[in-house]
């Protein structure tokens, strides 16, 4: 429970206050509206649906500005570098950018569905009044001004009792806007679904870029002021308090109460989302400036097993372990940007991903690159993002574990271990490395194979073996493999990877892994690294409240999920 | 954008255009809307498209991640055969169960979303998508000991050639084969405990 306080005690601060704020402008609004006199006739003929209406309107705006800014990456990294006093907890919770715009996305389309069921019932209201011959309040303030000279100070938009609640919807900017950008939400929820990010991402990115037309939509919905309340010269010369049972004998000739006259609130959503539109621009010319700069690929890698390495540079590039970059194609795909992590070391002079095909457009690269024509595909890179994993470095005992391709940002880390090491950077206060790679087949090992084997020798030649140790899982095996490692059980060197250490076959088993660790170093606070899958994820945060001992001055274990 | 299926979309935005007419349908009724009759049917055709877009179909390539609870729905869907798998008539019939709730301003959202669901089946369908269902596979367990009829008949130790051409005269007691089975042992053979 102390471990997911300290690791989460930020995101709950978040949560609580954006939650908080939703709550205070919803009641406040609401509030406003209900009780205001300023609304007074107005709530006459609509009831409490306009309270409705407006103080979700009031949730939308505010939650229309904050969507914007977690996607603005730019500015993010900006934040996380300026911060570097900050305590890493607080920059790594701008990783959670992504989280936190869904949340902010669910709360939209909530306040969505609440707005549109309050005007609904507000139109079916207006239509009523209007279309009523009894001579009630409701009915006279419909007809208002209809017939005065003053034209502007009507209340009931609908202009005569034929119009139909749908013809005022379509012949309204703020009933057109908000079919349209209601449609548009709608599409954008539903290609944003998990199933079908993950199968078809290229139908999730383009809609999505249909925000625009919301956000137009959004600015332009309040503009022709169909809200209308009573005007402060109205209300101090004929206060609904005092006038609104006489409604009868307004503008008799003896009575002190005049017809209220009525002015539209104005536009005020422009006012939330302008601010972060403009940086959203701001951000776009910037991720477009910075894609524009050369990047000069300077070595090309097939690995078997169908994954692409690719090192290249970049003028100004620097880099720390763990982050990754956004990459496009222009020969296959204009507008797509897709992400990968980094899988060089800080310490190199080039920077280095590697690329697996899982989908049209990285099996596209793959190809474009496999095919070797004479220029070989440009690539823009924007870049790098993400809070460093330097974090590896502070726990004195560390268990790095990564699940097939999960393993690059280790990748990145091993390879900053042995620059570190070289050149005998003190700095580095890990003792002892737990490196566990669990994969499906043997060809996916190959493309580290080097890096490990010199690591290994490094290792000895530095006399430090205890330093680093792999245990590298087969879970793909079959009886041929099995029957090959029983023959070669006594070579030196395992028979598929060429490793001093031994691969085993079948997935880890952690309770026994734990147990040796927590036995081998009884007093020291261990870090548990995971890039892999959320099943995975559960079990060792489960194994490392299990492991860590009560006594806080024994082993502990903390788990760290990173989400890559 | 090759590979995309549009159906999977569509489905989803069919699946959210059955939820905003079951909505839309509800505030009408219950608000005893002008024509409200519009929102009662809205809602029967809102169930009704749910219930028919909530079994996602299978993925061409790659596996499908199922809805909760949808293999009954997918029994029921299934039955209509070429009906319920080809895209070009539930393109049309999304088409025509949209229409009637677009003469009422609360469904008239529904009525747009699953016009344009309706849409997206049909592009679907020209480029010659199909539901499938997602077919769970009956678990084989392998039967440990199934194909063992009889115990071996000549278990080791077994003595040289000459004494082998005996035949085993004996039925065997215990089923796990125990070398003291159908043949004489010409040593005394003791069960060391290893």
């Amino acid at each position: 429970m102390a471990n997911w306080l300290v690791n989460h005690w930020l995101s709950v601060l978040v949560l609580v206050t954006w939650l908080g704020l939703n709550v205070f402008l919803f009641v406040h609004a609401f509030l406003s509206y209900e009780k205001g006199d300023k609304y007074y006739y107005t709530r006459e003929i609509l009831g409490s649906a306009l309270a409705w209406a407006r103080a979700s309107a009031r949730c939308l705006n505010f939650n229309s500005m904050l969507i914007l800014f977690p996607m603005c990456r730019n500015l993010l990294s900006f934040l996380r570098g300026t911060c570097t006093f900050c305590r890493r907890t607080l920059r790594k919770q701008l990783d959670h950018n992504l989280t936190f715009h869904k949340l902010v996305a669910y709360m939209i389309c909530l306040h969505t569905a609440i707005h549109i069921i309050a005007h609904l019932f507000n139109f079916e209201r207006y239509s009523r009044s209007r279309q009523a011959t009894d001579g009630s309040l409701a009915s006279v303030l419909s007809s208002l001004s209809h017939q005065e000279k003053e034209g502007d100070s009507w209340l009931n938009p609908m202009q005569s009792p034929n119009m139909t609640v749908i013809y005022m919807t379509f012949t309204s900017i703020p009933g057109f806007t908000g079919v349209i950008i209601t449609i548009v939400l709608v599409l954008m929820v539903t290609s944003s679904m998990e199933f079908i990010r993950r199968s078809y991402f290229e139908v999730f990115w383009y809609t999505h870029h249909i925000f625009i037309i919301y956000f137009i939509g959004l600015g332009i919905h309040g503009i022709s002021g169909i809200v209308r309340g009573q005007t402060e010269e109205s209300i101090k010369e004929s206060h609904p308090h005092r006038c609104a049972e006489f409604f009868e004998k307004w503008d008799d000739h003896d009575s002190h109460c005049k017809s209220p006259q009525f002015e539209g609130n104005s536009a005020e959503s422009w006012k939330w989302i302008l601010a972060p539109g403009v940086l959203y621009i701001f951000e776009r010319i910037l991720r477009f400036y910075r894609s524009q700069q050369r990047v000069m690929i300077t070595k090309v890698v097939m690995h078997p097993s169908k994954v692409l390495e690719l090192q290249m540079i970049k003028r100004g590039f620097s880099m720390e372990v763990g982050q990754y970059i956004f990459v496009n194609c222009p020969s296959i795909s204009y507008l797509e940007w897709h992400p990968f992590t980094l899988t060089s070391a800080p310490e190199e002079d080039f920077f280095s991903i590697h690329i697996r095909a899982a989908g049209d457009w990285t099996e596209n690269l793959i190809k474009a690159f496999e095919q070797q024509h004479s220029p070989i595909p440009r690539i823009e890179v924007d870049g790098p993002f993400g809070t460093a994993s330097e974090d590896v470095f502070q726990y004195e005992v560390a268990m790095l574990i990564g699940a097939g391709i999960g393993v690059t940002p280790f990748a990145s880390i091993l390879k900053s271990i042995w620059y570190k090491f070289r050149h005998a950077d003190h700095n580095l206060k890990t003792q002892t490395i737990y490196f566990y790679w669990i994969c499906r087949e043997t060809g996916a090992f190959a493309w580290f194979n080097d890096l490990l084997a010199s690591l290994e020798q490094e290792m000895e030649e530095l006399g430090k073996v205890g330093f680093l140790n792999f245990r590298l899982f087969l879970t793909g095996w079959d009886s041929n493999i099995a029957g090959h490692a029983a023959l070669n059980f006594d070579k030196a060197t395992d028979i598929l990877t060429g490793l001093k250490h031994k691969t085993f076959f079948g997935r880890p088993m952690w309770d026994k892994e734990f147990s040796t660790i927590a036995t081998i170093h009884p007093k020291s606070v261990v870090g548990v690294f995971l890039c892999g899958p959320q099943a995975l994820a559960k079990s060792l945060s489960k194994y490392c409240h299990q492991y860590s001992s009560l006594d806080p001055r024994k082993v502990q274990f903390y788990f760290n999920k990173e989400n890559f | 954008m090759g590979q995309i299926e549009w159906a999977m979309w569509a489905n989803e935005q069919a699946l959210a255009s059955g939820l905003i007419l079951i909505t839309g349908g509800i505030v009408a009724t219950a608000g005893q809307f002008t024509q409200w009759y519009f929102g009662a049917y809205s809602i029967v055709a809102g169930v009704f498209v749910c219930l028919l877009e909530y079994p996602r179909g299978k993925r061409r390539k790659g596996s499908t991640m199922e809805r909760c609870g949808q293999k009954y729905m997918t029994k029921v869907v299934k039955l209509f055969g070429p009906l319920s798998r080809n895209y070009y008539v539930r393109a049309f019939l999304h088409l025509v169960l949209s229409v009637p709730a677009g003469f009422l301003l609360a469904t008239i959202l529904g009525t747009a979303c699953l016009a344009i669901a309706s849409g997206i089946y049909l592009l679907a369908a020209t480029r010659g998508e199909q539901w499938t269902p997602i077919e769970s596979k009956p678990k084989e367990r392998p039967q440990v000991g199934g194909t063992i009829k009889q115990p071996p008949s000549n278990p080791p130790p077994r003595p040289p050639a000459e004494a082998r051409k005996k035949p085993s005269e004996e039925e065997d007691e215990a089923a796990a084969g125990v070398s003291s089975g159908p043949q004489e042992n010409p040593i005394p053979v003791t069960d060391e405990v290893v």
